[in-house]
């Protein structure tokens, strides 16, 4: 893989890769929306996605993968997903205290219920799958430039 | 009682690694070990004995539930040890690329 | 609660191969196995959340301390001190190990927690927030404060990231131009 980096993996990966990338980011976005009613949440589910994105970086090497999210939106990603959690937890004031659930609750065990906390996962997982291949990206990177030297 | 001495063990193996060698890489493996030792204490502080999940259920109408808050907060500490380690990782690959080597002793010019 | 003792047992075998083996590769991947042998552990303590995310954190930890020990070599030292270093570590851990087995004896025994703010969260949980997930509930709704911390300090450990890997001043050829985007 190190001698071969601009091509990535053999063709057995690559085409298992392509089958199954899209069906781990399902599962993401389906543990994330199901954060509130069954295990789960935005931590697991970010982290999820993260992994999808480095699983597709691992096989087709790291140009295929930033042509499809470039580092810089990775990083813009991750200041999205802070303030729209910050914004909620403000809008919070129109009800009058800060991180107060003004959104009706619904009834229970449905996905559109609990007011403000599917929103904050969604927040949430926007930053910490951002974040965690921001910082992966920045070590790839880091080490490709280190072997180059050598 | 003794599952608090075990994880007391485990705890003390991070910290034996920690202090005692000499690669960056095996002190970052030490770190990490201490800190899985902190999240299994938490945990097992909250467990209750014969106690389910704490997520309620259509159905069964058990209230005999483990203790949901320090769940809570070792769901946030995992996340952010993942992240420490990360920065750990990024300083040791630019001291390996500075100085050729993980050794701590091998590192003269790092000093205060 | 044999099977949780038999894990953790697993699971200190698991540290002390990672502890002790000389190879850097084979250390990285102990630490995975301890990892996933507490991901069973939680799923065993009732903690379904925090056991899918101690698994998916683990797998990314493992990638990424394998992409940095991949093709580095491990020094090999052994200095003068060897016994005085040795002695006064295991004199610390052995006074640790001491005092912490005494505070034992004031905890919760366990199974019986002692569990005065949670019993609130639970009778009252789901009518005040309307979520099933009790744990979801406290992270972002009881304790949203907590949350907020801990993205300010995701934040900051993704920014030192970055600022320890970018290159600012070491312009050689322009070859090296691309790189200094980020």
């Amino acid at each position: 893989m190190i001698q071969e980096k601009h091509k990535g993996m053999s063709l057995i990966v690559k085409t298992i890769t392509r089958l199954t990338v899209g069906f781990i980011i399902l599962y993401g976005i389906y543990i994330i929306s199901h954060g509130h009613v069954s295990p789960g949440g935005g931590f697991a589910g970010g982290v999820i996605i993260a992994l999808s994105f480095i699983h597709l970086m691992l096989a087709y090497g790291k140009e295929e993968t930033l042509k499809r999210l470039p580092h810089n939106a990775a990083s813009i990603l991750e200041s999205i997903g802070a303030l729209l959690f910050l914004m909620i937890a403000v809008l919070g004031f129109t009800g009058g205290s800060f991180f107060l659930n003004f959104i009706p609750k619904g009834e229970p065990f449905r996905l559109f219920s609990a007011g403000i906390i599917p929103l904050c996962n969604v927040a949430i997982s926007f930053k910490v799958s951002a974040g965690l291949f921001a910082i992966f990206v920045a070590l790839v990177l880091l080490k490709l430039d280190t072997e180059k030297k050598e | 009682m003794t599952l608090y001495l075990l994880c007391l063990l485990l705890f003390c193996l991070g910290i034996y690694c920690v202090l005692r060698k000499r690669n960056i890489i095996k002190i970052i493996v030490g770190l990490i070990i201490s800190e899985y030792a902190v999240n299994l204490f938490f945990i097992l502080i909250g467990y209750r004995m014969q106690g389910r999940s704490p997520i309620f259920d259509q159905k069964a109408d058990i209230l005999n539930m483990v203790d949901p808050l320090p769940q809570a907060l070792v769901l946030t500490s995992i996340v952010i040890g993942v992240a420490s380690m990360a920065l750990l990782i990024a300083i040791a690959m630019r001291i390996y690329e500075k100085y050729g080597t993980f050794d701590i002793t091998q590192i003269k010019e790092l000093r205060g | 609660m044999l099977g949780l003792h038999i894990l953790l047992v697993l699971m200190i075998i698991g540290a002390i191969i990672a502890i002790e083996v000389k190879d850097l590769l084979s250390s990285v991947v102990a630490v995975g196995a301890v990892g996933l042998c507490l991901s069973i552990v939680f799923l065993i303590l009732k903690a379904p959340d925090v056991a899918i995310t101690q698994l998916v954190v683990e797998i990314l930890a493992l990638i990424i301390l394998i992409r940095a020990t991949l093709k580095k070599d491990l020094p090999f030292s052994t200095s003068g001190r060897w016994l005085v270093n040795t002695f006064i570590t295991g004199a610390f851990i052995v006074v640790l190990m001491v005092i912490a087995a005494k505070c034992f004896q004031d905890l919760p025994k366990f199974g019986y927690p002692d569990m005065r703010v949670a019993r609130t969260y639970l009778s009252e949980g789901m009518a005040k927030t309307g979520a099933t997930n009790i744990v979801a509930a406290v992270i972002l709704d009881f304790r949203a404060f907590d949350t907020l911390g801990e993205a300010t300090v995701l934040f900051a450990a993704v920014i030192s990231v970055l600022a320890v890997v970018r290159r600012v001043g070491r312009k050689k050829e322009g070859q090296q131009e691309e790189e200094e985007e980020y």
